[in-house]
């Protein structure tokens, strides 16, 4: 096992009277990609929603186990919600841009959290820009709406928008789904850039995406972890039937 | 399929279904049409009979010579003071009940009982709304006959519209910015103050100016709350009488003894009202119209 940044342990989630997650443990190590593979509807996106407790503004969701982020449990009293968020960013499936200005959506985080003056907040908008490899393309469009950004930019603006209010975890929820092979790659890119200053766990329904950009691998069928190491071990020599049932394409 | 069907020849079919649709475009056409020619009609006649008397003394003046010349200020002015105070109350109390049943009430029956009631409430007839001001604000409250009570009663009338037209513009902002908001890691209040409210904005405004429209064309609500049949001078406080462009109309038109000769100021009126509802109709259409343009999210 790797030293560890998240550690999942025992985790169980119902929405209502539906088991969603089933006694999922597992640790996800620092400065590294993790991806969490698995059919449609076996939790992954769940699984990532209880990392910065999204899940909480569903009605009716129970949770046993926990959740450790360096050592300290999220579902502890101590832990402030507002805080964990900003700590845990997270870019969703379909980019979700506000539909405010290209510079309004990156200042956004960093105002809210009070993260300097006027100054300092351009500063941030800049450098999140640049991080998420977007700077180039809209530095002389910062006021546009960014709605009049192509679906590849959009989700790398989420990122920036991510990125500004400096977590040390990035969740990232299917975020190539809805992108065309170009922005895909150059997602994909940004996010083996990523891993050189934050951990980020990414989930995905397709396996060549998790065997580009991941170091780790979680594999999660029905609600249960089958199976979680080293990505090239995960593909060359899975040690459990299902994952190289789904590896081969027998289902997923 | 069933042999009578497969029997008749697909033309005469295709041809049967061509007259069902040309019976059902007349159906719905030709009274649509009726409908459009009597609206025109109403506003011609308006316009013809109203337009004569209209001049800036018209405008600007009282009522003199019991009523039968000088104009119909007073009643300009008291119609936008109660229609003004109506929504001091209304709009912000009906846009927090709106944030707090969208997004903060729990979803459970008494939650969606409130609902319900708040609708069925904004259907009922203006006239209970002005007896229950009466015990509310002219007796209980004693607030006399006055714009404020006036005010409030009308205010009172509108919340049901305007708590279900907000809440259906809260609605129409997608989760999606909500939850990107939530994500950064801001509060559920940040979250809607600045990704909700600012977009919903448009939509609440339209509730409200229609609101107003109605608003200022109501005469039960004011009958017995407040609105006077003759008063020289314009209402200088709250707890003052008024006159009102609707209850003027009334009073011209029904309860004057000098029917046929105001019968011209009673068009102008009716005109004057008309135009001033339109106005703020049209305004919450064009708004409507660019917010639905400019929306990009909602594709
Ligand atoms: N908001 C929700 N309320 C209730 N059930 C949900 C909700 N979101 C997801 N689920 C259920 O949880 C299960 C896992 O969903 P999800 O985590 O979205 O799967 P995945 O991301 O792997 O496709 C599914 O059975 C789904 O129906
Ligand atoms: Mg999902």
């Amino acid at each position: 096992m790797p030293e560890s940044k998240i550690t999942v342990e025992k985790l169980n989630l119902w929405f209502g009277e539906n088991h969603v997650l089933k006694d999922v443990s597992f640790s996800i190590p620092p400065n590294a990609v993790t991806a969490i593979m698995g059919p449609s509807g076996c939790g992954k996106s769940t699984l990532l929603r209880t990392v910065n407790r999204m899940n909480d503004l569903i009605l009716g969701t129970r949770v046993t186990g926990d959740i450790r982020i360096d050592g300290q449990s999220i579902f502890a009293d101590t832990t402030d919600v507002i805080d964990l968020r900003k700590r845990v960013g997270m870019v969703f499936q379909k980019p979700n841009p506000f539909p405010k200005s290209i510079l309004e959506n990156v200042a956004f985080g960093p105002r809210i959290h009070r993260m300097g003056n006027h100054a300092d907040i351009q500063q941030r908008v800049e450098q999140a820009l640049r991080h998420a490899n977007l700077w180039d393309e809209v530095k002389d469009r910062l006021h546009d709406n960014a709605f009049s950004l192509s679906g590849g930019q959009q989700q790398r603006l989420c990122t920036a928008r991510c990125l500004s209010v400096e977590p040390e975890i990035v969740l990232l929820d299917e975020p190539a789904s809805a992108l065309d092979p170009h922005s895909t790659a150059r997602l994909e890119e940004l996010i083996r850039q990523l891993k050189q200053d934050y951990t980020v766990v990414i989930v995905t329904h397709n396996m060549q995406q998790a065997a580009r950009v991941s170091d780790w691998c979680a594999f999660l069928m029905l609600g249960e972890l089958v199976e979680f190491g080293r990505t090239e071990n995960i593909f060359t020599k899975p040690k459990d039937r299902r994952t190289e049932d789904f590896l081969t394409g027998k289902f997923g | 399929m069933s042999t009578t069907e497969t029997s008749v020849p697909p033309a005469r079919k295709l041809r049967r279904r061509r007259f069902g649709d040309n019976v059902g475009f007349l159906l719905l056409a030709v009274p649509l049409a009726l409908f459009v020619l009597f609206i025109l009609y109403m506003f011609f006649y308006l316009f013809r009979n109203g337009l004569g008397v209209i001049n800036w003394q018209f405008l600007t003046q009282a009522p003199t010579k019991g009523m039968t010349e000088g104009g119909i200020w007073p009643c300009i002015v008291g119609t936008v003071l109660v229609t003004f105070v109506s929504l001091v109350f209304s709009v912000p109390v009906g846009i927090c009940a709106a944030v707090y049943l969208s997004e903060y009430a729990p979803a459970n029956f008494l939650t969606r009982a409130i609902r319900s009631a708040i609708r069925s409430l904004a259907g009922i007839p203006s006239i209970v709304y002005g007896l229950f001001g009466v015990a509310l604000f002219v007796t209980g409250l004693k607030f006399g006959l006055s714009v404020l009570s006036s005010g409030l009663t009308l205010g009172l009338m509108n919340l049901p519209w305007i708590i279900a037209t907000a809440e259906e513009a809260i609605n129409a902002i997608p989760g999606s910015f909500r939850e990107g908001a939530m994500a950064l890691g801001a509060t559920k209040w940040e979250a809607i103050r600045h990704n909700v409210l600012p977009y919903a904005f448009p939509g609440i405004l339209t509730g409200v100016l229609l609101a107003v429209a109605r608003t200022m064309g109501e005469t039960a609500p004011i009958l017995f709350t407040g609105v006077t049949y003759y008063t020289r001078t314009i209402p200088t406080s709250l707890s003052q009488k008024f006159m009102a462009l609707p209850y003027h109309l009334f009073t011209l038109a029904t309860q004057h003894d000098q029917i046929s000769t105001v019968r011209p100021i009673a068009f102008g009126t009716a005109l004057v009202l008309l135009v001033i509802v339109l106005a703020f109709d049209a305004v919450a259409f064009v708004i409507r119209l660019r917010v639905a343009g400019a929306n990009k999210w909602q594709v």
